[in-house]
Parts: C-alpha cells; structure tokens; sequence
C-alpha cells in the first residue's frame, strides 16, 4: 500500500521554482535511494515533506497514508510518524539528550493520544536501543549534539529512529561528514530498522551508502524532478557514468 | 547645636503633639492620604507602633529624598512618576475568611497550577483558614511569610525556627523586638542615603522580613517568601533585612506572583545582606510581577536596591535570580567583599517579552585580600523587549588577589527585540585577574525545526531551547524552586514566536 504519494511537486523558494513537478510513490516496507547532482533539489524534497518553514509550495500535493500532509504543521507530522533524519543534526546547549529524547517521544504519543512513557520504561528502552547502536551511555547524558563527532550525531539522529519507531524515514544525505567505519554503524543500526510496515526515503550523492543501506528502487533527480528511476542496479550504472547523461534528460 | 539637628528636635517635639490628636482618626483609615509628605512618613510609623529613633530615622531619609532626582542612566523608558499621585501604605482589608480553595478567583487558581505551587501552599498564600486538626504530612519545610500589601499575615515554622535561635519575623516585629539588631544592622549595607528609590524605600517601607541566625547555626529550613500586590496603585516598599553571623548558613527564597493589573504599579524594594567571618548567605528570587498587556499597557516598575555585604573574613554571599515579570525592572543585586577571602556570586537570568524592559546587572566591588566573584547572567529577549545587562566589577587598591570571572549570554527570539551589555571594570590593584565573556545569539529557525520535526509544539521547543541556555543558573537554584522557574520561563515566553 501506498505509505507516500507525492505528486507533481512544485515548490519555490523565494521566487525561485526548486521542484518543478516531482512525482514519487514509496510503499510500505520498501527502502527508495534518491540520487543526484547538487542542487537537483534532494534536500528540498525532504524538507517539504518534514514541514520546514521557508518553502512555498505552488502546485501538486503529497498525501501520507491518503492524508493531505502539506496540511499538518511538522510535528502533526511528527507524530503521524514522519521523521527526518537531518544530515547536519543542530546542537542544543544545555539540554541532555535523555532530556530531549523523552520530551520529543512523549510528545509524540501525547499527540497521538496514548500514555507517556513512565521514567523507568523510557531508561529501559533507552538503554536498549543505544546499546545496540554502540552509544555509550555517558553521551546521553551530554547536550544534544554538543560536542558530538559526526559519527555520533549520525548515531544519535538513528537512535531517534528507533526509539520514535516512525512509519516513514527520510534519510538526508546520512553519509555526508562520516568515515567508512562510521558509515557501516550507523547503516546497521538503519537497517536493523528496516521492516514490513516502515518505509524509507535514503538521499545520497554516492553510491557507497547503498552498499550498506541496499534499496528496492533507486531514483534519479536532475533539476527538480525524478528523471529515471529503477532498481538497485541503476545505482551502480550512475557510480559508473555519473549524472551528465540525465542532465539534458530533465 | 547644628541647624539640622535642631530642626530635628523640633520636629520631633511637634510630632507628638500630632500624634496625640491626630492618632485617632487616623487609626480609621485603613490607606495613608495620598502623595508623600512628612505626614506620611509619621502615619506609616504610627501605624506600626514604631519606636522614636525608627521614626526619626525614616523622616531624615525623606527629608534626604527630597533633595534628591530620579536616575536616567538606565536603559530605560517609562512616563514620569508622580510621586504625589500614590498611596504609601495600606493595610489588608480584615480579610473575610476564606475555608476552601473552591472560594478562591478561578483565573488566579489557573496561575498557581501552571506555575505548579502545591495548592498547599496556595491555601496560604490566598489565606484560606485550615481546619482545626488538618495536618497535611507531606507539608515541606518551608517557612512562608507571606506579604499581603504589605502587611505580613501569616508566619508558620516559628517554633523550629525559634528553636535554633533563628530569628524570622516581619521587620516591623523585629524593630520593636529587636531594636538593638535592627538599629545595629539597618542602613548599614544600603545607607538612608544610597540613592533615590532606596531612599524613598527608607521613609516609607512598609514591611518586609528579618532574619537572624546566630553564631554557628545553619538554619534548619529554606526561609522563604511570597510577595504580592492586591491594592491598586499602592507602591510597595519592602524592606528585607538578613544576618548570618560568625559561621551561620541561611538560604532565603523569595518568589512573586501578582495578579493582572492595568495601572502601573511602582515597587521599590530594599534588601541588605550581612555575613560575618564564614558565613554564608544564599538569596534566591523568582520574580513574575505583572509585565503589562500585550500592548505595553500597566505593568509594575519594579527598581529594586539588593546588596549583600561580605563583612567577615571567608564570607560568602551568592544571589541567584530569575527575573520574568514587572514592565521596568531596574534591579543590581550586588556584592561588597569586604572580609579578606571572601566571595561573591550572581546568577540570573532575565527574560523580557513584550514591550517589557529590563535593566539588571550587579556589582561586585572588591575591598577585601583575595576576594574572588563570579558572575553568570542569562538574559532572554523576546517580543519588542529591550534586555540589558549592567555590571560593574571593581577592585581597591588594598584588594590584593581580586579575581572575578564573568560570563553574560544573551538570546534573542525575533527580530523587534533588543540586547545589550553594558559591563564595567576597574582594577586599581595590579594583581587582580578579572575576566569577562559575552556572547550574543539568536535562537536559530534550523534548531527549532529540528526540536519540532521530532514533535514538539513551535512553543514547547522555543521553552526546551531556552531551559537549556539558562541551565547553568537553573541549577544554582534550590530544587522546588527550580522547577516553579523552568515552568515560568516557558510561560513567560508562551506567544513570543510565531
């Protein structure tokens, strides 16, 4: 079934058209890569879908779940269970990430109408989850970010992940900052996340994310919109001839 | 015998004249006349059944006032206050008895709740009578004094606190019981003659609290009290005077709560703090007083003359203070360290929304060898509100081995608001190491998406952001009143984005 429908996107950003008509389904239990040069417009896509203030959308619509989603403020979206994983994670000074990762996940089911988590549930599930990503529990008790190796924000923003258990994950650009041993930890940690009911949206300029994070249907944006799209195989294909070839296609 | 003093007398000797005919129908009122004159001064000291020498020393300080003017240096605008215009005293109407929280004004209730203040401690605050034989065992040890237009009305924990030797009462108590601590101790850290408002706070303080705690004791319990404002246009002068002796340890805790009022409302307080050889006085304030409308209409002015002296050798005074309320706040809670090692800390944090201003510092004024300071401050501007911080950092010749860190973060919300610091230093000693760290920021669009991509609410993530900045102060609050704080903070800010 269909989890996200975006359909003939056109998005500006400050008189300048970004998304010129973007059309892209993602199923449940399917993992899509979206690939292409800088300034096709990746990053846009993932912020619009996510709600980021600054976008103005002029035509098409995106439906989650058959639901209007450019209709929700981002976090109804939140709470539905959209989730971007942000490819520069911000840091928050003064707020321990145990702090933030309660308040957020409490948030969330609030919103959603079930019960907060109680201290002791949350520090088990914690605990858990941030074990088998190789988060020491210390770093936890640090700011949100403050003082993180990129590694580690990429770590935290997967333990977000699994801890929110959210339908529909964006990947922005994950790989971006991170070294081969960082890459491979936080591509498992994805794809111990991986299941029937949950999508996900991987954005990349490489290949090399794909190898750790393998996709079911890889797209290629040029200019704004997706201009070819097909398995994983097509990924090797672009490592190989690179994006000239669509350039004249879009 | 000099003019001054013979004018003195002679005052003195007519005053009572006065008061022997005048005492009965003034007794009827329940406000002194309106505007500010001797009269004034002599009724407010009539009414608390002052000793003379407390009466003569209120009347040399509005003598003292009038010669004075109002300072401008503050980064502050406000309509000319006419003094004349104001009622100086008022005491609480009999209140009628209230005997369950049910009869208290729902808005007001509303308040308490998100402030979270146990509805214990509402009961007393709103002056709901318990029942006969109604022990609440989870009761805190919290000694509340609460002010009702300045007049204490309730005191509780008098007989722990009596039986440490501590001495806790409404100041007009402790001038007639002890006159010789307070003749002693008053004036003797903010004099008569300090400056305008605490001059005018000399002559017609009201009430306020006095704490005494003797040689060696540490006070069993936080002492703490609420402040509030039910008279209209009633200027509140509070007068808080405390004193630790050789070893003692006291931490007092003040909070505010006002309810909404459209008419400006002026509030000068006067705090002096005394600490000998090791001791330590800890003074902490949690300040809401009503910020005016949404519109920059009403508010209380709050100016505000707070100064602890390091008297003793190894003393230590720290003021740690969370101010959200009040359209003007002119406030400096300082430190004299005076004592050789002694030392001096400010934390704050200062949060203004609105079109409220603030002008809000310290002074950390080094007299004493090897006396060190430190100075956190957190201001927060919101709104079309203008935050500045003002600190002066001083040290004397003789003050060998002064050190003072300072460190003042500001944080903008929007782009209507303003932050400014204005610090001060002088260092007349060579040794002295004085350090200052400023930073300005504006709370950043990508960190609040990112805080709301994951589900919270625009307001719940400006309210996290903005705990985090003040953290470091936070902490140095005690527990209950942390949280109280945290909650007003987020308050405080509720409508300041979007």
């Amino acid at each position: 079934m269909a989890l996200l429908e975006v359909k003939d996107l056109k998005v500006r950003v400050e008189e300048r058209e970004i998304l010129h008509g973007l059309t892209l389904t993602v199923n449940e239990g399917q993992v899509h890569a979206i690939m292409g040069p800088n300034g096709s417009g990746k990053s846009t896509l993932s912020h619009v879908i996510a709600g980021k203030p600054g976008y103005e959308v002029t035509g098409g619509q995106i439906l989650f779940r058959g639901e209007d989603l450019l209709e929700m403020s981002p976090d109804v979206r939140a709470a539905k269970g959209v989730f971007l994983a942000f490819q520069y994670p911000v840091e928050i000074p003064g707020v321990a990430t145990m702090t933030f990762l309660r308040t957020a996940l409490n948030a969330q089911r609030k919103a959603r109408g079930e019960s907060e988590y109680s201290t002791p549930d949350f520090l088990k599930k914690v605990r858990e989850v941030s074990k088998s990503l190789g988060i020491p529990q210390d770093m936890l008790k640090r700011g949100v970010n403050v003082g993180f190796s990129g590694g580690e924000k990429k770590r935290n923003e997967v333990l977000q992940m699994a801890l929110f258990e959210p339908s529909l994950c964006i990947l922005d650009e994950m790989d971006s900052g991170l070294d081969i041993d960082a890459l491979r930890i936080a591509a498992d940690g994805v794809n111990a996340l991986r299941s029937p009911e949950r999508a996900m949206v991987v954005i990349t300029h490489y290949q090399r994310l794909l190898n750790y994070i393998v996709p079911d249907v890889v797209h290629v944006m040029s200019k704004g919109r997706v201009v070819k799209s097909g398995g994983k195989e097509l990924a090797l294909e672009l490592e190989a001839s690179g994006y000239a070839q669509f350039e004249d296609a879009a | 015998m000099p003019a001054v003093q013979e004018t003195v007398e002679r005052v003195k000797r007519i005053d009572v004249d006065q008061y022997r005919y005048g005492f009965e129908t003034l007794i009827e009122s329940d406000k002194a006349p309106k505007g500010l004159s001797e009269e004034t001064v002599k009724f407010i000291s009539e009414k608390k059944n002052e000793p003379a020498w407390m009466l003569q020393w209120r009347l040399e300080a509005y003598r003292r006032w009038l010669t004075m003017t109002e300072p401008t240096w503050a980064r502050v605008d406000y309509p000319k206050i006419d003094f004349q215009d104001l009622y100086y005293y008022s005491a609480p109407k009999p209140k009628k008895t209230i005997t369950s929280l049910d009869e208290i004004d729902p808005e007001i209730l509303k308040t308490y709740e998100k402030l979270g203040i146990p509805l214990r401690e509402v009961a007393m605050l709103e002056g709901v009578e318990p029942k006969p034989g109604d022990q609440d065992p989870n009761r805190r040890k919290i000694a509340v004094d609460a002010v009702f237009d300045s007049v204490s009305v309730a005191t509780t924990f008098k007989a722990e606190l009596k039986k440490a030797g501590v001495i806790f009462m409404p100041i007009s108590e402790a001038i007639r019981e002890h006159p010789e601590l307070v003749q002693k101790y008053l004036g003797s850290v903010v004099p008569t003659s300090d400056n305008f408002y605490a001059t005018l706070n000399s002559a017609v303080f009201s009430d306020g609290s006095f704490v005494y705690v003797p040689p060696g004791v540490r006070c069993p319990m936080e002492l703490s009290t609420y402040f509030r404002i039910n008279e209209r246009n009633t200027g509140q002068f509070e007068r808080t005077l405390i004193i630790a002796d050789k070893g003692a340890y006291v931490s007092y805790l003040e909070g505010c709560t006002a309810p909404q009022r459209d008419e400006n409302q002026l509030h000068a307080a006067v705090v002096e703090l005394v600490a000998h050889d090791d001791a330590e006085i800890k003074y902490s304030t949690v300040q809401n007083w009503y910020p005016g409308n949404s519109e920059g209409k009403g508010g209380i002015y709050n100016f505000v003359t707070k100064r602890g002296d390091c008297r003793g050798d190894r003393s230590k005074i720290s003021w740690t203070q969370v101010e959200t309320g009040s359209a003007i706040t002119w406030k400096y809670p300082s430190c004299i360290l005076r004592g050789d090692n002694s030392s001096g800390e400010f934390y704050s944090i200062a949060i203004s929304n609105g079109y409220q201003q603030v002008d809000s510092g310290t002074k950390m004024i080094h007299l004493g060898k090897n006396t060190s300071s430190r100075i956190i401050s957190k201001g927060i501007a919101a709104g079309k509100s203008q935050n500045t911080y003002r600190g002066l950092v001083t040290a004397h010749r003789k003050a060998t081995g002064a050190r003072n860190f300072t460190a003042c973060d500001s944080l903008l919300i929007g782009d209507k608001c303003g932050a400014h610091t204005v610090p001060y230093i002088e260092a007349k000693n060579s040794s002295a190491t004085f350090e200052h760290e400023a930073t300005t920021s504006k709370i950043s669009e990508d960190v609040l998406f990112y805080c709301i991509q994951r589900g919270l609410s625009q307001e719940e993530a400006v309210g996290l952001v903005v705990n985090g900045f003040v953290k470091d102060v936070l902490q140095q609050l005690p527990m209950e009143f942390a949280v109280e704080a945290q909650k007003l903070i987020s308050i405080s800010l509720e409508g300041s984005v979007g």
